[in-house]
């Protein structure tokens, strides 16, 4: 009967171990393990041995059972996990295959230029503040030291609705706005950007642009506090290397008036097409708050000074991303929008 | 202003003589506020010198081309030439070997068989402007006196060796459209004085001659008369300066009013004095009344234009251009001289209407009364001297100017309080000194001692009273003064720095940029269009009659008014991409709309947006449609805050006829219209295009409550679906709303998940269900108070809509 057992065990372990599926698996487990399985019967068959043969058989065939036992456990979990593993290959995708997703947006560069100005200013305690576009003549020219009839008029011929009212020319009238509306008459720091509209349209003049401005009312403000706030701007618009170049002026609204260059960022200095070859690029108007603006805004010139200074926005966001054309940010072609829809530091 | 840099040595010791100094010059002007377009040399071909031909052959190998045999000087060499007036014996210029011309550059070369070392030039090969270039300068090579001496330079031998700079000035400094203002500016640079002007003449006999100024606008009116001028050719070095400040030379008569004129600043006119009729008079110009001027152009003045006459006819159009009946001709022999002050305003406008000329800038600008003395006195010195003029005693005189220096009183701490500068008040006298205005420092209480200690302070108090001659028509404050410190010392010079100011937040609107911010992330580009449109455009997508707001002046009848949508932009946006071939457009923007309500102008914040193409993106894509931009309008206005305060309203009355009437709908908050949304009209659009615009200001001007954390329930909630047939025009809206109002608190979210026409569903009608869920904070719900709740619910939906219930 030993024989026998060691034959069953033999011949047990050999099919297992050629079971390769969880069915094969559990056809041998009834085959030898199930109630009328080969070893089952051999237990069956223990009555008719002696009394020393029984336990010797008994615990033989206790260890062969537990044995196959354990073997066909671990090799059960071994097959399963093949067979989801199976499952799971079946199921496979093409990861390559396209996303599915909503429309991707981008934010205009200009705006992009407005922002990333706000933000600079608002760091430093301005606030900023808008005014209507369809401005009266008295904000945007007569409040600013420009009477009818003065010659500089002409440099901004403008779009009238009225004899009164106009689109506004410049965000500078924005500035009288902010003077007249302190009723305290206390410091003022602003900025004001905005879309200003000139009655000229040609490859490097849109009639409607976009101007940012900066009004400082303050005790004691001097135009080098002024020429250390364009430094700040300008090196965080263009780049730390950036030089400053002031040029005494003329504006109306401002005395003493500097027009600001800054060195090109192109070449350098060294002269390219972008500079005209001189190595500066004209960017700002600056300059001290005329003693009239201040008087006819409410201020008493003997007290406060203050500073004042605009740029054009869109030429700032041509520098700042390589547009060459201007036509390009109001033409609004989709493949030009969708290049700026990305986070940029 | 062209400045010829030889003329400015005429009243200034300096050296500018190479291309070189020329740039200096232009950079050290730049400096002090005196921008210029372009700078060089009148002359820039290099590389040439005065030839002499000693052969002239008929080139073998061409009917045309002659070879020469040339003395430069330091040899004999062959150049071959192409001229018909070349000729032995003749005085040329030669472009050697390496001479840069503007058609390029001079090298040896092989023309046709024959060996040519360089180019035998004409005046225009040269590069002088082609409006100076006479008819013999066209036709061949520059034929040069038989004295010019072989091998020196023919640019000094012509006297056209000059630098020029192009100004381009600000709009204040009159002063500097002369040579004197140029020479006081750039003498106040390089600290030299301005050599004085020769005024000198004899007169003989008496001036008898009538003035009369019937017009205010004429402040200022010098005549003079001259005798017998004889009329030629000017010298070379006046036509040179005269070309180099970019005048054509005429003759020596009208070659002086000019010359004098870019002297001084002050424009002249000489009239044949045997033209006029013993008189002038200053008035202005009847309505319609007619001139011939210089140019034969006849031109019709208005009321507001101001004439010289002659009493019987006008003759001149003042401050612009003289008449063409009295003008000096080659038979001219005697001369009236006016020099006059006229209103700038009045002159600028009149040169607007009619013609600009170097004249009109100058009037426009405003003149200082001393130069228009000073330039009478200037022709009549030069008349004589170039046309042999006998001038004639007097001058006829009509003035109501103040030719006073103005005096103004200013103190170094003024000038460095305000420049935020460490200027010493010595240097500040020097630097108004050098500008040529004299300064007195007042005497005051302060001791001798002192004083002197105090001179060299920055903040010294001491009064200085500077008196600005007329000629700085731009100074007139203390400011002015301070600028003119400041440029003279050097902007550069003053150390930028960022005042300490007390620490305060700034702000600025964060809500349009949440806005845009939200827009992207909904997958729109951001446009920047313009405010200005044509009229038709102006009026599309308006909601109610307002009226539209047209420009005076408009540049174009593209854009002769403000638009009153800003959807009319997106849509010709949306059009310019599809003529790109670009797909799937989504576009919005935030900008102002305008109009007019009750007379008054109104500009109004607006956000629109336009959708059209596949949304979603990929393999299964979704074209947007309806409920695609109304999710776009609930995404937003949820995030805004304005959760279920808003609504759609298929209102056809108030929706403007570009849009689709049957996919359309007013957007509404807290009942009251913010904008619209829906499909544009396929009369307009073939294609699929949605459109939503909404007033940001009406819509924000609604409060939002600050976000606020609710307790979560501790207790489950019961979802219930029911489903009802319902009329098939009853909105889902307002099914929602009788579902809300009969659910009572226990109400927490109804929605509608299913909706059904068609087969099985009776005519007319449809089957539309709701999900609803009912919670209570603080118990779990009994399924008798369920029960009672959705009795109630049903029960409104039936009264209210006629709904029937579907089991």
């Amino acid at each position: 009967m030993e024989e026998q057992v060691k034959q069953i065990e033999k011949n047990a372990l050999e099919e297992l171990k050629n079971c390769a599926e969880l069915k094969s698996l559990e056809e041998t487990r009834v085959k030898y393990l199930g109630k009328k399985g080969e070893l089952t019967a051999l237990l069956k068959q223990m009555g008719s041995l002696s009394k020393e043969e029984r336990p010797v058989i008994g615990s033989l065939v206790n260890k062969v059972r537990d044995e196959l036992e354990e073997i066909i456990s671990s090799k059960e979990s071994e097959l399963k996990k093949l067979e989801i593993a199976k499952k799971l290959e079946s199921e496979k995708i093409d990861v390559t295959l396209p996303s599915t997703k909503a429309r991707r947006g981008s934010k205009h560069p200009l705006n992009r230029v407005i922002e990333e100005v706000e933000d600079l200013f608002v760091s430093m305690g301005y606030d900023v503040i808008s005014g209507p576009e369809l401005e009266t003549d008295e904000y945007c020219f007569e409040r600013l030291n420009l009477p009818k009839g003065h010659p500089a008029r002409d440099m901004q011929d403008s779009f009238y609705i009225t004899t009164e009212y106009l689109l506004r020319t410049q965000t500078s009238a924005v500035q009288a706005r902010a003077m007249m509306a302190n009723k305290e008459k206390s410091p003022i720091r602003v900025i004001v950007p905005g879309k200003t509209y000139r009655r000229e349209d040609d490859a490097t003049h849109s009639h409607q642009f976009n101007q940012v401005e900066g009004l400082v009312i303050d005790k004691d403000i001097t135009f080098a506090d002024l020429k250390g706030t364009l430094e700040v701007f300008m090196k965080h618009m263009l780049g730390e290397d950036t030089k400053l170049r002031f040029r005494p002026s003329y504006f109306p609204f401002t005395e003493p008036s500097y027009e600001v260059d800054v060195s090109c960022f192109k070449c350098g200095g060294k002269g390219c097409n972008l500079c005209k070859h001189t190595g500066w690029i004209e960017l700002l108007g600056s300059g001290m708050v005329h003693p009239n603006v201040l008087k006819m805004n409410g201020y008493d010139p003997e007290k406060y000074t203050g500073f004042a200074f605009g740029t054009g926005l869109d030429r700032l966001a041509m520098f700042k991303y390589g547009i060459t054309d201007m036509r390009l940010l109001y033409a609004n072609d989709v493949r030009f929008l969708s290049q700026f829809d990305r986070m940029d530091k | 202003m062209k400045l010829s840099t030889n003329f400015l040595k005429d009243y200034l010791d300096i050296d500018i003589n190479s291309k070189e100094d020329v740039h200096r010059l232009a950079e050290d002007m730049t400096k002090v506020g005196n921008e210029y377009d372009s700078e060089g040399m009148l002359i820039e071909a290099t590389n040439l010198v005065i030839g002499e031909v000693l052969e002239c052959e008929m080139h073998p190998d061409s009917d045309h081309l002659h070879v020469c045999k040339v003395n430069t000087g330091k040899e004999n060499t062959q150049i071959v030439c192409g001229a018909p007036n070349v000729r032995k014996g003749l005085k040329v210029i030669v472009a050697l070997p390496g001479a840069k011309l503007p058609g390029g550059e001079i090298k040896k070369s092989v023309i046709r068989g024959q060996e040519s070392n360089g180019m035998l030039c004409s005046i225009a090969e040269l590069g002088l402007e082609s409006k100076f270039l006479k008819e013999e300068d066209k036709a061949g090579i520059h034929e040069l006196d038989k004295d010019a001496p072989v091998g020196g330079d023919p640019i000094e031998y012509m006297h056209m060796k000059d630098g020029v700079i192009d100004f381009e000035l600000t709009a204040n400094r009159g002063d500097l459209l002369s040579i004197l203002g140029m020479a006081y500016e750039v003498g106040a640079i390089y600290d030299k004085k301005v050599k004085p002007i020769d005024l000198t003449h004899k007169e003989s006999g008496k001036l008898d001659f009538k003035l009369n100024i019937a017009t205010d606008n004429c402040t200022l009116f010098l005549a003079k008369k001259v005798e017998n001028v004889k009329i030629h050719e000017s010298t070379p070095e006046m036509k040179e300066k005269l070309m180099a400040s970019g005048i054509r030379p005429i003759n020596n008569v009208v070659d002086i009013s000019n010359y004098v004129m870019l002297e001084t600043g002050q424009p002249l006119h000489f009239y044949d004095a045997d033209k006029l009729k013993g008189m002038l008079e200053v008035r202005m110009a009847e309505a319609g009344e007619k001139l011939t001027t210089l140019d034969k152009q006849e031109r019709t003045l208005g009321v507001d234009d101001i004439v010289i006459s002659d009493g019987k006819r006008a003759i001149g159009l003042a401050g612009v251009m003289g008449g063409y009946d009295t003008e000096i001709t080659e038979n001219t022999k005697n001369i009236i001289i006016e020099s006059a002050i006229f209103d700038s305003v009045k002159i600028r406008r009149t040169s607007n209407k009619i013609l600009r000329s170097e004249a009109s800038n100058r009037f426009e600008k405003g003149l200082d009364p001393n130069r228009t003395y000073m330039a009478i006195e200037r022709s009549c010195n030069l008349l004589e001297k170039y046309a042999d003029a006998t001038v004639v005693g007097g001058m006829e005189v009509y003035d109501k100017t103040n030719k006073e220096d103005k005096k103004i009183d200013i103190t170094a701490k003024d000038i460095n309080s305000l420049l935020g500068s460490n200027i010493p008040e010595k240097e500040i006298i020097d630097i108004f000194e050098r500008l040529g205005f004299k300064v007195e420092k007042k005497n005051d209480s302060i001791k001798a001692k002192d004083k002197e200690a105090s001179s060299n302070e920055k903040t010294s108090t001491d009064t200085l009273t500077v008196y600005v001659p007329t000629r700085r028509l731009d100074i007139s404050i203390k400011e002015d003064l301070i600028e003119e410190v400041g440029r003279i010392y050097g902007v550069d010079m003053i150390q930028g720095r960022l005042k300490e100011m007390p620490i305060k937040k700034g702000s600025y609107d964060r809500t349009a940029r949440e806005i845009r911010n939200k827009m992207i992330n909904l997958g729109m580009n951001e446009t920047l269009t313009y405010s200005l449109v044509n009229e038709k455009e102006a009026n599309m997508f308006t909601m109610k009659d307002k009226g539209v707001i047209k420009i005076l002046a408009p540049l174009t009848e593209e854009r002769n008014a403000l638009r009153q949508s800003l959807i009319t932009s997106l849509l010709k946006t949306y059009e310019y991409n599809v003529s790109r071939d670009n797909k799937d457009i989504c576009l919005f923007e935030i900008a102002k709309a305008f109009y007019i309500e009750k007379d008054e102008y109104k500009e109004e914040n607006r956000l629109a947006c336009l959708m059209t193409g596949e949304y979603y993106l990929g393999l299964n894509t979704k074209p947007v449609d309806f409920y695609i931009i109304k999710g776009v309008c609930e995404e937003l206005l949820d995030y805004l805050g304005y959760g279920g305060r808003y609504s759609f309203v298929a209102d056809k009355e108030k929706l403007p006829e570009e849009m689709h009437p049957g996919k359309s709908a007013i957007i509404s908050v807290n009942g009251e219209t913010v904008g619209l949304i829906g499909r544009v009209t396929p009369e307009l659009c073939k294609e699929e295009v949605y459109v939503m615009e909404i007033s940001l200001d009406k819509l924000l001007s609604k409060k939002v409550g600050k976000m606020k954390y609710k307790e979560l329930s501790k207790f489950p909630v019961v979802k219930k679906d029911i489903a009802v047939l319902v009329n098939k025009d009853v909105p889902a809206q307002e099914l929602l709303k009788t579902i809300k109002n009969n659910g009572g608190k226990l109400l927490q979210e109804s929605k509608v998940f299913d909706l059904y026409e068609g087969k099985g569903i009776p005519e007319g009608k449809k089957s539309i269900a709701f999900s609803v869920t009912l919670g209570d904070a603080n118990k779990t719900l009994t399924d008798e108070e369920v029960n009672k709740v959705m009795e109630k619910v049903i029960a409104g939906l039936q009264s209210k809509h006629g709904a029937e219930l579907r089991k």
